[in-house]
């Protein structure tokens, strides 16, 4: 009778347990359900390709949307990842142990900021500081979506970037010092190759954050719906466009099936992201 | 051509620089929210309702809002977070069915707030409706936990691993079942480790705002009276306030609200932490 007992708990866990691998395939199921009149009646290549937007005449071209995304992550890319890693070199390899107490913790709370405050911290003090130094009409720019994406994805190229390179064995910094190289040339030479991997897998998991962004991108764009010529124009990402329109659509209608439509997008190229950065987080054994 | 010692100096105040880079926009962030809100902060912003769309008045419906929407969202994602935890580590230790509840949770942990937000839509308020109530605190509070679980799952296992394996193999050498193991060893040891994982939940799902647009936030101040009416949020509260340039005062004092209650769930989980695993190294 006790086993019977250890079975109907083992089998209600194992529901838990494959709760979030179910809520993903939903997940899926919806996006994919919900968008799927548009993709049935216009394909997916004009949808991804297509550059009008204009949901008054039907018009589902999300190219400009994905446009700004990529511009925005990969300026954001461009300003965290140097920052990011030299920070975690830092805290690895030469910061002593007051400089980490102090500098952990404070890593620690950037990453508990919500968006929406960077936003709106983003609107008043970036936005109004690239309008004055830029000399532009409006400071709400790819720039500015920039920086702000950049601050909000540190934490996370910084805690990978240092777990990586913790992980180099202490041996190969030994030889190298051993030789008498410098602190810098081990660094350089030894121990960002050897992370090289942990460091990749942190820069695609900012790269999927920032793309997936949305409260603090929708208040420093501008969310004006063009193709974007330079990073001081004003553009709307992905997730802008979701969440500004999806107040106004009508459930079951073309517009709805389209925003849906930039979900399934978006969902796309964070999963091949995520699966990427777990790949060679794994096989690296930088995490377990 | 300067030399390695110049280099290696060189590079060195580089690092440094861009800590103490990062070091500040914290305290430039935090800095400014906190002066900006402290004008507009006082016990009736507070405990006042908002009056004229948020240009006067105060907040209590938005805390209240956002303090429900957490409740439903951990009493949802801790059960289930914990026990998959527990079915990972003492169950099925390695094999492609953990590795595959793993892979999933790490998806879910990436998939975008806003997705998140579609998501909760089209299931709790448009398919569910006549079970959620439509636009309500229940959607909301489910779509947050769904959101947060991954992070449940993470942290209750790293808990429940870290527990020596001699607390078991005593139990067991004096004839206890796997399930009272379970319930009366592992679990109390890896609680505060769970604990910790709750909380750090909590403000993770106190901050979000794109996932509760669409399932849980009304921009009127009405106080709900059930889990199945809709209810205003701090973050929904501000970004109204922001994006129509409302209030620039009301909306610093709600970014001074939220960050003070993510912040002060963020020290607790940090002490609760430091203060057990000094404890364990003691024994």
């Amino acid at each position: 009778m006790s086993l019977r007992y250890e079975d109907v708990v083992e089998y209600i866990l194992f529901v838990f347990a494959v709760t979030a691998s179910l809520s993903i395939l939903l997940i899926i199921l919806f996006l994919f359900n919900e968008s799927f009149t548009l993709f049935e009646e216009r394909g997916i290549a004009s949808i991804v390709f297509g550059t009008d937007w204009d949901p008054g005449n039907n018009e589902f071209g999300a190219f400009s949307f994905i446009l700004c995304s990529i511009c925005i992550t990969v300026g954001s890319l461009v300003i965290a990842v140097p920052l990011g890693v030299s920070c975690a070199i830092l805290l690895s390899e030469i910061a002593p142990r007051w400089a980490k107490r102090v500098l952990r913790p404070s890593i620690e709370l950037l990453a508990g900021i919500p968006s929406i405050v960077y936003g709106l911290f983003a609107l008043v003090v970036v936005v109004r500081l690239i309008k004055v130094s830029f000399h532009l009409p409006t400071g709400e720019t790819l720039l500015a979506g920039s920086v702000t994406l950049a601050v909000m994805i540190l934490p996370i190229i910084i805690s990978i970037s240092q777990d990586s390179l913790e992980a180099v064995p202490k041996t190969y910094k030994e030889g190298s010092l051993a030789l008498g190289a410098t602190d810098w040339q081990t660094i350089r030479n030894v121990l960002l190759p050897s992370a090289m991997p942990g460091v990749m897998a942190g820069t695609i998991l900012g790269m999927g954050r920032a793309i997936g962004e949305t409260m603090a991108v929708v208040l420093v764009l501008g969310n004006v719906e063009k193709i974007p010529s330079s990073l001081l124009e004003p553009g709307e990402a992905l997730t802008s466009a979701i969440l500004l329109e999806m107040g106004e659509a009508i459930v079951g209608s073309m517009h709805y099936s389209a925003l849906f439509a930039l979900g399934v997008i978006l969902f796309f190229i964070v999963l091949v992201m995520s699966l990427t950065s777990n790949i060679l987080l794994v096989k690296y054994r930088i995490r377990k | 051509m300067i030399s390695a010692r110049v280099e290696d100096k060189i590079a060195k105040a580089v690092f440094w620089v861009s800590g103490i880079a990062i070091f500040f926009s914290l305290f430039a962030i935090l800095g400014y929210v906190v002066l900006k809100g402290a004008g507009a902060l006082s016990f009736e912003f507070v405990s006042g309702i908002p009056k004229n769309a948020g240009r006067d008045g105060g907040i209590f419906p938005a805390i209240l809002g956002t303090l429900y929407l957490v409740a439903i969202a951990i009493l949802f994602a801790t059960p289930i977070g914990v026990g998959a935890a527990v079915y990972i580590t003492e169950f099925r230790k390695e094999g492609k069915l953990t590795n595959m509840i793993c892979i999933g949770a790490d998806t879910l942990n990436a998939v975008p707030s806003i997705v998140f937000g579609l998501f909760g839509f089209a299931l709790f308020v448009f398919y569910l409706k006549d079970y959620t109530g439509g636009v309500s605190i229940l959607s909301g509070g489910l779509t947050l936990g769904l959101m947060i679980l991954p992070m449940i799952i993470r942290t209750a296992e790293v808990a429940i691993k870290s527990v020596p394996g001699t607390y078991k193999e005593g139990s067991y050498a004096l004839g206890a079942t796997k399930l009272y193991t379970i319930r009366k060893i592992v679990l109390p040891a890896a609680l505060p480790g769970i604990v910790t994982g709750l909380i750090l939940g909590l403000g993770r799902a106190a901050g979000e705002t794109a996932p509760i647009i669409f399932t849980a936030a009304i921009l009127n101040p009405i106080l709900p009276s059930s889990v199945f009416d809709p209810t205003m949020a701090l973050t929904t509260h501000l970004y109204t306030l922001t994006s129509e340039g409302v209030s620039e005062g009301n909306a610093f004092g709600t970014a001074l609200v939220l960050v003070l209650m993510i912040l002060v769930l963020n020290y607790c989980a940090r002490a609760l932490n430091n203060y057990f695993s000094r404890n364990l190294r003691r024994e």
